[in-house]
């Protein structure tokens, strides 16, 4: 298990229950009473830390790296029965945008969302969850696939932004992501989005439209991520935590400002404590989601989700 | 002898006698250095007669070029920036709008007008770099929006000029979304068969390349503009190499796929004339 930094007294206590589990096993002598009440102590402290987390550790907790990426969710969302597509059938198989189908409680769902690598080997090749033009495409082709045969689309969001390499501006970055978000406003079957993680910028949105978007508790969406936003404004990386709580980006935020549809309660401590119970509620989610939305007719849909998104701007008129 | 040393000292030009020079009577190319009046330079379109460099000009600018004999109507003049995240960074968001209007005379970063362009009706929307780096928020995507409506209801072509740095961070999450709106709205149009053009200008990149500005029915520039998503710096720090000679040029996307044609501010009123007579020509 890794600690953030705001974490440090969970880490003690929790290394101090470790020491005494050893002492109690190798000596022999029952320590049961103690370990629970560190058990209880180290439930109480996570509740306090994570009851007034800051903005920025929200972001922390975001990027923690145990946390479930796409893939397990799209594997325990179909129980097994998750087929993965590759390919955007014109330059080649992105690996940072995955995608496919699955059976979800007896009905096929077409997933698509970004990966971020498991380890250091697969971060690389999975660019950090930083999809290339063709992985927007793959994106789109999946979703077109899925339309033709009136199967819904689940949306999983974990970007830290569009990849802004060389070859992604040759292959127009800007057009797959304007592409996307243009031709999903017209896709006639139900769309649920769910940011599991972190959603940066026109990377997030490439595939965050959706009739329902959901943000996870300790999930962050945003123009621009909060370091960048410092570098930018403040002119210094320094700002991060000023940065994170001017951008509102936290799911309570952008639920307040009437921008995304509900917030995913996580288990104590962040999905990656318990990723069953994380998969369970937005297994949970979707499935309310997906039993409304399928009783509307697909050109009603189309015009609701257009609707939800159009009244997204805030100015004055005088 | 005193070659060199002055005979009398202090400036001996009478004040009725110095010539005045009106600022800004002469230009000077930023690119080649060819000087020329000032207007010698409007009256080319603010392009160098020397090497054809395209100067960055605004709305009023655009509207003067395209619209016969400079008259439009203007669509919805009063819409402003309402700060919804009460932003502040170094400075109050709300202090920047003050700066940005006062400076510039505009409200925001878009202006928006209908009007007749060589006869045929058209809706002009135009961005504003002066304004905050013609960055878009609520108020550059309502601009779209009202655009779009009003082309809706009189079955009119729109044109829209693109020059901005992306997204405005002190709208943040609007900010975004107005990516999903102007999309949207797009598509409503497209689906009744009302030609867009999109015109992009030095430079634009970001959320606005990341929508309306990709998603003409035609996709022009002007020659040399910087166009693409991510900025040159960003990708210079993601490859850690020096970025390819003309890289994230007009004539470069033009190159790989994603403009129709580049032209020159000049063509640009005959341009847009010619192709939406012929688009426009068997639609009912």
């Amino acid at each position: 298990m890794n600690y953030l930094d705001f974490e440090e007294p969970l880490r003690q206590l929790t290394e101090e229950r470790e020491r005494m589990a050893e002492l109690a096993a190798s000596t022999g002598i029952s320590a049961a009473d103690t370990l629970q009440s560190i058990d209880e102590k180290i439930e109480q402290l996570t509740r306090d830390i994570y009851s007034q987390l800051t903005a920025w550790q929200k972001v922390q907790v975001s990027r923690h790296p145990d946390r479930p990426y796409v893939l397990a969710y799209m594997t325990a969302l179909s129980e097994g029965s998750f087929i993965e597509l590759h390919g955007d059938r014109g330059v080649k198989d992105d690996k940072a945008m995955v995608g496919g189908l699955g059976m979800v409680e007896g009905q096929p769902v077409m997933f698509v969302g970004q990966q971020k690598g498991i380890n250091a080997k697969m971060r690389m090749i999975r660019r950090f969850g930083m999809a290339n033009p063709e992985g927007y495409r793959k994106a789109l082709r999946l979703m077109r696939l899925a339309e033709k045969f009136n199967i819904p689309v689940c949306c999983l969001i974990d970007t830290p932004g569009a990849y802004p390499g060389l070859e992604a501006e040759e292959r127009g970055q800007g057009e797959a992501i304007a592409r996307n978000i243009y031709e999903m406003f017209g896709l006639r079957v139900p769309i649920v989005v769910f940011i599991i993680g972190e959603g940066a910028s026109g990377g997030a949105l490439g595939i965050g439209v959706g009739d329902r978007v959901y943000m996870l508790q300790y999930t962050w969406y945003s123009v621009i991520s909060p370091e960048s936003c410092s570098s930018i404004l403040w002119r210094s990386w320094d700002f991060k935590e000023k940065a994170a709580e001017a951008l509102k980006l936290t799911a309570d935020d952008m639920l307040a400002l009437g921008l995304v549809d509900g917030v995913v309660p996580e288990p104590l401590g962040g999905a990656h404590r318990k990723p069953e119970e994380a998969f369970a509620q937005v297994k949970k989610t979707l499935l309310e989601a997906l039993q409304d939305l399928r009783r509307i007719k697909p050109e009603k849909l189309v015009a609701q989700r257009r609707e939800k998104f159009l009244k997204m701007a805030v100015y004055l008129e005088k | 002898m005193s070659w060199f040393k002055r005979q009398k000292s202090g400036i001996l030009t009478s004040t009725e006698e110095k010539k005045e020079t009106p600022e800004g009577l002469w230009h000077k190319c930023s690119r080649c250095k060819y000087i020329c009046l000032s207007e010698e330079h409007a009256a080319n379109l603010w392009v160098c007669p020397e090497c054809q460099f395209h100067d960055r000009i605004g709305s009023a600018q655009y509207f003067k070029i395209l619209f016969d004999d400079n008259k439009y109507t203007v669509i919805a003049p009063n819409l402003q920036s309402a700060d919804p995240l009460n932003f502040k960074d170094t400075k109050p968001y709300k202090d920047r709008l003050r700066q940005a209007m006062e400076s510039t005379g505009l409200k925001d970063a878009m202006e928006a007008a209908y009007g007749k362009l060589s006869g045929k009706p058209v809706t002009i929307a135009c961005m504003d770099f002066e304004f905050i780096g013609g960055s878009m928020g609520s108020v550059v995507g309502e601009k779209i929006v009202r655009s779009v409506d009003h082309c809706l209801r009189y079955k009119k072509p729109l044109i829209i000029i693109s020059k901005s740095g992306g997204a405005r961070m002190m709208e943040a999450p609007f900010s975004l979304m107005q990516m999903a709106r102007t999309s949207a709205k797009l598509k409503e149009l497209a689906e009744k068969h009302i030609p867009y053009i999109s015109v992009l200008t030095n430079p634009t990149t970001g959320g606005v390349t990341a929508s309306f500005a990709m998603l003409g029915d035609l996709n022009i520039a002007e020659p040399e503009a910087l166009i693409g998503f991510a900025g040159p710096r960003v990708v210079k720090e993601t490859i850690k190499r020096d970025l390819p000679e003309g890289f994230q040029t007009s004539e470069f996307v033009l190159e790989t796929g994603f403009l129709d044609k580049i032209v020159p501010r000049k063509q640009l009123k005959p341009f847009l004339h010619e192709v939406l007579t012929m688009l426009t020509a068997n639609v009912k």
